[in-house]
């Protein structure tokens, strides 16, 4: 079952096995730096995918410092800001949310949860991992090439993106592309791992139908980008021939700068049904997880069983297969031929079905529930909130004759704010308060979560709320200024001021969280094993944080599905997966009936 | 992009098919008592099996996202001229059936424990792919000699890309190939290669497989 690999020392080929096989180093270099500790990749991944959301939260800053306050800061010139507006677009939709939610929660709950040792192909999930750093470096390194980052916009149309005139198109739109490609390679890695040990490595008696949620989204986002980012690659591969080889898969015959360019008869549409065939699949890879988790947070919060748990499983299923439809209605404006207008805003519309049906459903789990307001449970509500929000405006859009003219303003900004950008990140934050405990051993403070909590919560529905009537009024994105425009209201200028002083009020609060964080792992309260009394494995850890191999001597054995809490007749008010039927203590029917007001016959 | 979603369709049919056997008839929410299948997936599903296959799906969305560049590049633009595939390309397609070949001996040979024949069959495998790979870059010579050059056509283009998108492949292949004879000749026995050659035996026949539809589709277009 293990092979020996390098130096003799044995790989551990499959999560399933013994312990004793998976490798165990000494050193310090050996169990933090080049780990294959599905655990310590997690963090690895979570720290970088933090730190490079970080830059990216900056720039989001310095773009509404220019936007509220227009010319008031010499920094920001008109080039600084197009390569702000892509690299901010970028690296939150690729390099944090996918990351964070495949990488960190990825490699940190599959094992755990599917009560497996570790990741099937250890060795290749550590590479992943090595891979994700380099791409980012050399995204980080594109800041500092002459002429700077790329400007193109996160969706690098050709032409425009390789054409003078885009800021970044000396070495920024280079390193932009080879580092995708290199976010690609170590995905597809890490992806490998993640079915692989979703499908082959889950333990004795965790069948299908008894993986948690958090799994299932997790396990259906890896499928979709495993098959997506080879869209994106496509695309790069064909970019780049253009770019460096002279080739015109894209580029059409053009004049730049007044003069003839090489190119022509390139199709500049096929790159956008190439780059949305991916990017489409891209919103929902970032739904995905976070629907699986916010219904994890919900069922242990609310201490209720998941309502309609097959109804959840096929309804990600469903999202997932339906995104693949759907792409071209990012193109309603591009010119593609007008009758694929009409196909896909019918499956776009189509798509909400499954959607409603998970929302209802998060809903009636709360409903009846015995509801414990913690921090992650604000998080989970707030995110059901904020997603029914930005979907409701996504119906709008997805129509063509409402986005015709609602197209490019910002409208469309604030839709996906809320929907792919605020929702997830509220989730992301759930998760972290709900798991922390597990990964440190220690509570995260409750106050401080809190007031993190609705300063975030708030705050972002005053920077993305507005962005919607600024849209029916017609204000374009992605500028730099609006001058003398005369349809647009001074007003908007107030608005955009306001807007301008909550987006630093929440990036500010966000130092709160990081406190917290830091503080905590020192000084906070003692978690114990379970202090949410959760019903999955990763709570049931014989040791807190877990050690490498996951659990004890012998791997956990599943009796029951995730959602048991509160089962009539029993006498906690949850029931661990792992615990077999005939040890469930059951009520005392004298003190029962006792507590029902009647007196034992 | 028709090809690629009829993969997507047969992939997510296949995806469905297989989850609803799994989910139809059960209720998730009984608790049982233990089972005494250990594994979740028939023992024929090791994870290096299930590992291939998961990366020979992503391979084939490449390819099929790919070819619907191709298809319809040729169709939005007009200034698609087709390219006269160089003859060379049988010979070098029919080295790559034969290593395929080869490799598939090979695969027999360390079922049969049999270690002559498995180095011989590895050997001659990934010296016919070799040839493949040098025929193909004689191809592209040939091409650039004749004046047909990368940049003056799509369809150079594209015959460039897909050709070098399917030896990068193969190149990858090569790279775990080396792995095994090195293993081999370093005195592993051939039932300890088995897991190793069956991988790269059935790497080989996809990779062929692609060429095979590759090859067609630049005959015909």
């Amino acid at each position: 079952m293990a092979e020996p690999g390098h130096h003799g020392v044995p790989h551990a080929q499959a999560g399933e096995f013994d312990n004793a096989e998976l490798v165990h180093p000494k050193s310090f270099i050996g169990k933090y730096v080049w780990s294959q500790d599905a655990k310590v990749i997690a963090i690895q991944y979570g720290l970088t995918a933090i730190a490079i959301g970080l830059v990216a939260l900056v720039l989001s800053i310095l773009m509404r410092l220019q936007l509220g306050f227009p010319n008031t800061f010499a920094l920001i010139d008109p080039s600084s800001y197009l390569q702000y507006v892509t690299m901010h677009g970028m690296i939150m939709v690729v390099y944090l949310l996918t990351a964070l939610f495949l990488g960190a929660f990825g490699n940190y709950l599959i094992p755990l949860m599917c009560g497996a040792r570790d990741m099937a192909f250890p060795y290749l999930n550590m590479l992943s991992y090595w891979f994700y750093l380099a791409a980012v470096l050399i995204l980080v390194a594109s800041f500092f090439v002459p002429g700077g980052a790329t400007g193109a916009g996160w969706t690098l149309y050709p032409p425009q993106a390789i054409s003078p005139g885009t800021p970044g198109i000396d070495g920024g739109i280079l390193l932009m592309l080879a580092s995708l490609g290199v976010f690609i390679a170590g995905f597809t890695m890490g992806g490998l791992n993640y079915v692989v040990t979703v499908l082959q490595a889950r333990t004795r008696g965790m069948t299908l139908m008894r993986l948690p949620l958090t799994i299932w989204g997790i396990f259906m986002a890896t499928v979709m980008a495993l098959l997506a980012f080879p869209a994106l690659l496509v695309a790069i591969l064909m970019m780049l021939c253009d770019m460096l080889l002279g080739t015109s898969f894209f580029m059409p015959e053009m004049l730049n700068l007044g003069e003839q360019s090489t190119h022509a008869g390139g199709s500049p549409l096929l790159y956008q049904h190439l780059f949305w065939f991916f990017g489409h699949p891209e919103v929902y890879i970032v739904a995905l997880p976070a629907f699986g988790i916010v219904s994890d947070i919900l069922a242990t919060h609310a201490r209720k069983n998941i309502f309609g748990y097959r109804m959840m499983v096929w309804a990600i299923i469903i999202i997932g297969v339906l995104s693949f439809v759907v792409w071209a209605h990012h193109m309603f404006i591009s010119g593609m031929n007008p009758y694929f207008g009409f196909l896909f805003a019918t499956t776009t519309l189509i798509i909400a079905v499954p959607t409603a049906i998970k929302v209802y459903n998060w809903v009636l789990t709360l409903w009846r529930g015995n509801i414990r307001m913690t921090v992650p449970m604000l998080f989970a509500i707030g995110f059901i909130f904020t997603f029914v929000n930005g979907g409701l405006s996504g119906l709008f859009l997805g129509n063509v004759t409402v986005d015709v003219p609602l197209a490019d303003t910002y409208f469309v900004v604030g839709h996906f704010h809320m929907v792919m950008a605020v929702a997830p990140v509220l989730v992301v934050f759930g998760a972290m308060y709900h798991w922390y405990p597990k990964i440190t051993g220690r509570m995260l403070d409750d106050t401080l979560g809190k007031i993190h909590f609705w300063v975030t919560f708030l705050g972002t529905y005053a920077i993305f709320y507005p962005m919607h009537f600024m849209g029916f009024a017609g204000v374009p994105r992605r500028y730099y200024g609006y001058g003398e425009t005369a349809y647009i209201p001074d007003s908007i200028q107030t608005l955009n001021a306001f807007m301008s002083v909550a987006a630093i009020i929440v990036a500010l609060v966000q130092l709160v969280f990081f406190y917290n964080l830091i503080r905590s792992y020192f000084r906070g309260r003692e978690a114990g094993p379970n202090p949410w009394q959760a019903t999955t494995l990763e709570w049931q850890t014989e040791h807190t944080p877990p050690r490498h191999g996951n659990f004890g001597a012998e791997l956990p054995v599943v009796y029951r599905w995730a959602y048991d809490y509160g089962v009539p007749g029993a006498k906690h008010d949850f029931i661990p997966q792992n615990m077999p039927p005939d040890e469930v203590e059951k009520v005392d029917p004298m003190s029962q009936e006792a507590a029902q007001g009647r007196l034992p016959t | 992009m028709t090809v690629t979603l009829v993969f997507l369709a047969v992939m997510m049919a296949l995806f469905g098919g297989w989850l609803f056997s799994h989910s139809i008839n059960v209720r998730p929410w009984e608790a049982q008592g233990a089972s005494t299948q250990r594994s979740q997936l028939p023992p024929a599903m090791t994870a290096p099996r299930v590992g291939l296959a998961v990366f020979l799906a992503v391979a084939t969305s490449l390819f099929a996202l790919t070819i619907s560049a191709y298809l319809m590049r040729q169709e939005m633009g007009h200034d698609w001229r087709p390219l006269a595939v160089p003859g060379l390309l049988w010979w070098n397609s029919a080295c790559l059936v034969l290593g395929s070949v080869a490799l598939q001996s090979a695969w027999q040979a360390a079922r049969r424990d049999n270690a002559a024949r498995l180095r011989r069959g590895l050997l001659v495998g990934g010296g016919f792919t070799i040839a493949f790979i040098l025929g193909q870059a004689l191809a592209w010579w040939q091409l650039q000699a004749r004046g047909i050059y990368l940049a003056a056509n799509p369809a150079n283009a594209f015959f460039f890309l897909l050709t070098a998108l399917h030896v990068l492949h193969l190149l990858g292949g090569l790279f775990a190939w080396s792995r095994s004879l090195f293993r081999l000749q370093r005195g592993a026995t051939p039932r300890e290669m088995l897991p190793s050659v069956e991988l790269c035996a059935l790497y080989w026949h996809f990779l062929l497989l692609v060429w095979g539809i590759l090859f067609v589709l630049l005959l015909t277009t």
